[in-house]
């Protein structure tokens, strides 16, 4: 293999503690900025339970401690395991769906009886891995068969996920591997002609929903119509943000947070709690943090020495801001409700352990990088 | 490596990825820019109208419980009914000494340290804003000695509401189980939302298991609310749906003879209805008045029922594993004839003993001159055991075990009242399992009377006269009968469900059996003839005398010199009348004695009391 040669020498002016550990100081510090933010926002939306409190702090450790593993592994090793990450995976996706536990009338985990585990997590890193491994060695643009190919390898996980049935995840599932063939060439003309595809298949898509899912989706329309039950959400979140104005309520005086007015407020929908109490400020600095990291991501996966690394990297940097985008978007009401957390502040534990491996690798990216000898 | 990787143009590649990561970039900051001017437009150009309706968000939601279910016996009796009650409730919020009302209250009211506890961990997990429930059930006096003095207590009041009662008390508290107060457990396996209103969920019992049926579904009304919480006006209502009533197969009147029957013992009866699998009486002794639960068992009386050795707490009738002693003999004598390991002519000499071949140890009768010459019909008739190691000993483990489970042994019968134990019905692979042994021909002769692993439940042994009754005809015993919607006269029964019959070779073997256990109560030496004396209908039975306690082989059993919880267990199984049974029966009385001179007298008196009325 040609690529990303082991003959090559570390570049000893790159010897700094970055390098050493294979952390990277903007991506460490702007995620620890954001976790610290959230351990704010969290506090007043838990009403003030500590217990909340160090449940998220030894969660958001375990997930630091999982980027920091996966940092040390060299980018050669994730290309060669990668095939096989995404065999395993796919087959525990068939095992949840057979055997899987019901959790909320969803079927996600597989539990072994000393864990429960979530195999779709896994593919959210397995799935833009595979694709990136599937074209690293091919010429690029790709040709329509390798696009085939590479489209069916998306599509099967992304189909079995849906199924569970988990939106939000095959979403995102979907969209790490589509950014994959973007980052790739995918040309602009046949992107037009699946948009429009996607478009004529919406109606066939619609049979097949669940029932709540046709709900969120009428209630997204018109939130209005509903406003005891699935509107509410929407209503209630947004009166929160609105009337946080520009500089917020202040911290822990967010009556629609507090009053409980605001229904998941701890989860899927703190960014209202944010939007009360730090108004449009704070939500500009969560913002501005949040698009520090995706810079970053973005150059850190443009240096990368090979395709593979180019690939992978700008998946997970877009991929992460699909999270953002799709929460943000559902918490002001532009989007329909997806059951999508805001990543590092909303509380929760496995898609954070998910999300902070991806960080892990595109730090392993940047600092496993060696000159090639010329 | 192939051609095309020669052919990858790094330059090409490194310069398309960075063009589409621009792009990505752009369409990234398109959406920010996007999701910004929504901001914006929130929280700059909307906000006046935003922060209006948050003022004005005094617009609550508040939740209507709904009403449970009623659940009655099987001729309209009610075993679990809603009472009126009151609760005193304090809105922290509006309290500037808590500590000072509740002492005041107290004078009031009887507060005793369990309120006390549970409102303080209440209080800590509920918003200010929201009443906390200090006392339940507050009696007719106190609500008019608080009544008086409301004036002096702002933000303390009287709600309203309905408490679950049992009328019976202590009757059938086994099969209804009892309601308590929603915890973090049941938190965690229902939908909260369904439950934000509702305090008491089912814990056990037909309680537990009916649950969704009784519950029914909640209600809302939006209600505009001034500033400190008060309701000033109702804007919309949506009622909530009463929970379903449930009617039991249970007959009150033969529980209540069943449990009179068995009187100051401890033990379990099962009454079923072989026709259908309903469940007429379901008696576990001694019992619990479930009325202790419902708001909260102060810790005294719990450690009591918990620490008393008799366990009034522990449900036999499900969970009693027992070894079913000689009553298991009809099933083995039965499988004996069905897989033509012997006839019902076949002769066994029973001296008193049993030996292996080449083995010294005595494997005893329970008669110490023995029976001399049986068959299969005297053997049960008379219990004999040499009979019964003998046909055990021909049949092999393997194939006593496969035909005792076809009727259900070893197995959870499936009744719907939850946390039923499956009993044990030993084999090769079981005993290799378990204890990492082989299997010793010692063991399959003490299966054969129902002795040493095999351990069995009151429901199974009732269930499996039941299925001998119907000829091998297998129905799941079931205790609830039908359902009733709130606003809907009319009963919906629920399906009786079958299970897979026994196989049936030839019906001459059912009726040479049945026709044993007919003599056993009404044969000239039948061990329980003393019970079928005057009787008007004819009963098929057999008695059991369990062994709890292993005798060494030249000891004698001597009630008087052991502790009584080492007694034999008293066991009698039986169905009537013989001809058409409507009745199936276990009965077993814990440290008892003989099956015949304990269980069989009292199964009689409920047979009696059923028997008595015509067949519905």
């Amino acid at each position: 293999m040609s690529r990303l040669l082991d003959t090559g020498r570390e570049d000893a002016s790159r010897r700094d503690w970055q390098h050493i550990l294979h952390l990277d100081a903007v991506l460490l510090i702007s995620l620890l900025a954001i976790s610290a933010m959230g351990l704010f926002v969290l506090y007043s939306a838990a009403g003030q339970s500590q217990d909340l409190l160090v449940r998220q702090l030894v969660r958001l450790s375990i997930a630091f401690g999982a980027m920091a593993l996966v940092a040390q592994l060299r980018p050669q090793w994730l290309w060669r395991w990668s095939p096989w990450l995404y065999g395993v995976g796919l087959l525990l996706l068939v095992a949840v769906l057979i055997a899987g536990d019901v959790g909320k009338g969803a079927q996600r985990w597989l539990d072994f009886g000393f864990v429960r585990f979530q195999p779709s997590e896994m593919m959210k890193l397995a799935v833009p891995m595979m694709i990136a491994w599937y074209l690293s060695d091919k010429r690029l643009p790709a040709n329509g068969l390798q696009l085939l190919v590479a489209g069916s390898l998306i599509a099967l996980p992304v189909l079995l996920i849906a199924m569970q049935p988990d939106l939000g995840t095959s979403l995102l599932i979907g969209s790490a591997g589509f950014f994959v063939l973007f980052l790739a060439g995918l040309s602009w003309r046949l992107l037009g002609g699946l948009t429009v595809l996607a478009a004529a298949a919406a109606p066939l898509l619609w049979h097949f929903m669940h029932d709540y899912q046709r709900q969120r989706v009428l209630t997204f329309m018109n939130p209005e119509h509903d406003p005891l039950g699935a509107g509410y959400h929407i209503i209630q979140s947004k009166i929160a943000i609105g009337s946080g104005g520009v500089f917020g309520k202040g911290w822990l005086n967010g009556t629609q947070a507090h009053l409980e007015f605001l229904p998941e407020r701890t989860t899927d929908f703190i960014f209202a709690v944010l939007g009360e109490e730090f108004g449009l400020v704070g939500i500009a600095v969560l913002l501005v943090t949040y698009a520090l990291i995706i810079i970053r991501s973005l150059h850190i996966a443009t240096n990368a020495q090979d395709t593979y690394g180019r690939l992978l990297g700008g998946s997970l940097a877009m991929t992460f801001f699909i999270y953002i985008i799709v929460n943000t978007g559902m918490v002001t009401g532009l989007l329909p409700v997806v059951g999508l957390p805001l990543p590092m502040v909303s509380y929760g534990g496995t898609s954070m352990v998910t999300l902070m491996a991806g960080f892990g690798i595109l730090m392993s990216l940047q600092t496993h990088r060696k000159l090639l000898t010329s | 490596m192939s051609d095309r990787i020669t052919l990858k143009d790094y330059l090409f590649e490194s310069r398309l990825f960075m063009q589409r990561a621009i792009q990505a970039l752009i369409f990234a900051t398109l959406l920010i820019a996007i999701l910004m001017g929504r901001l914006v437009y929130l929280q700059v150009l909307a906000h006046e109208h935003y922060i209006t309706l948050a003022d004005d968000n005094r617009i609550k939601i508040l939740p209507l419980p709904p009403n449970r279910g009623l659940i009655f016996d099987r001729n309209g009796l009610i075993l679990a009914d809603n009472l009126p009650s009151y609760r005193l409730e304090i809105t922290p919020e509006q309290i500037h000494d808590m500590d000072g009302t509740v002492e005041q209250l107290g004078r009031l009211v009887n507060i005793r340290d369990v309120d006390l506890k549970r409102f303080r961990k209440l209080r800590h997990s509920t918003p200010g804003f929201k009443p906390v429930p200090l006392r339940f059930h507050l009696s007719d006096e106190e609500v008019a000695r608080f009544a008086i003095n409301r004036h002096k207590f702002p933000g303390v009041d009287i709600v309203a509401g309905l408490s679950r009662h049992y009328p019976h008390g202590p009757l059938a508290a086994h099969a209804l189980g009892y309601v308590g107060r929603v915890d973090e457990r049941d938190l965690q396996r229902i939908n909260a939302s369904d439950y934000s209103g509702t305090t008491h969920i089912g814990k056990v019992g037909v309680e537990k298991t009916y649950e969704d049926t009784l519950h029914g579904e909640v209600g809302f009304s939006q209600v505009e609310t001034n500033a400190e919480g008060r309701v000033l006006r109702t804007l919309v209502r949506t009622p909530p749906v009463p929970g379903k009533n449930l009617y039991l197969t249970l007959d009150a009147e033969l529980q209540h003879a069943a449990e009179q029957a068995l009187g100051e013992h401890t033990g379990a009866v099962i009454a079923i209805d072989p026709d259908n699998g309903d469940v007429l009486a379901f008696v576990s002794l001694p019992s619990y008045d479930p009325n202790l639960f419902v708001n909260g068992i102060d810790t005294e009386t719990y450690q009591a029922l918990r620490n008393d050795p008799e366990q009034p707490l522990f449900n036999r009738a499900l969970r009693g594993q027992y070894p079913p002693g000689s009553t298991i003999k009809p099933f083995v004598g039965l499988g004996g004839l069905e897989q033509g390991t012997t006839t019902t002519h076949a002769h066994t000499f029973c001296p008193g003993f049993y030996q292996l071949p080449g083995q010294p140890r005595k494997y005893r009768d329970w008669k110490r001159g023995g029976h001399g010459t049986v068959d299969m019909r005297d053997s049960i008739a008379q219990s004999c055991d040499v009979y019964f190691y003998d046909l055990a000993l021909s049949m092999g483990i393997d194939n006593l075990h496969s035909y005792l489970s076809q009727f259900g042994f070893g197995t959870r019968t499936g009744i719907d009242i939850s946390g039923e134990l499956p009993g044990l019905l030993p084999s090769r692979q079981w005993k290799r399992a378990a204890h990492g042994q082989v299997w010793f021909p010692g063991e399959t002769l003490i299966a054969g009377i129902g002795q040493g692993f095999m351990l069995t439940t009151p429901i199974q042994l009732a269930s499996g006269t039941a299925t001998l009754a119907r000829q091998g005809q297998r129905l799941k015993p079931h205790i609830v009968d039908a359902t009733q919607p709130y606003d809907d006269p009319e009963l919906s029964p629920l399906a009786v469900e079958k299970v897979l019959d026994v196989p049936v070779t030839d019906p001459e073997h059912w009726s040479a059996v049945i026709d044993a256990m007919r003599e056993v109560v009404h044969g000239a030496r039948g061990t329980a003839r003393k019970v079928g004396l005057d009787a008007i209908y004819e009963i098929a039975g057999k008695t059991g005398t369990a062994q709890v306690f292993g005798l060494k082989e030249e000891e004698e059993y001597e009630a008087e010199n052991l502790a009584r919880k080492l007694h034999d267990h008293s066991l009698f199984v039986a169905f009537a009348p013989v001809d058409k049974p409507r009745i199936a029966i276990a009965v077993i009385v814990e440290h008892g004695g003989s099956g015949s001179a304990v269980a069989a007298p009292i199964a009689r008196t409920i047979l009696d009391q059923y028997l008595s009325k015509p067949a519905s």
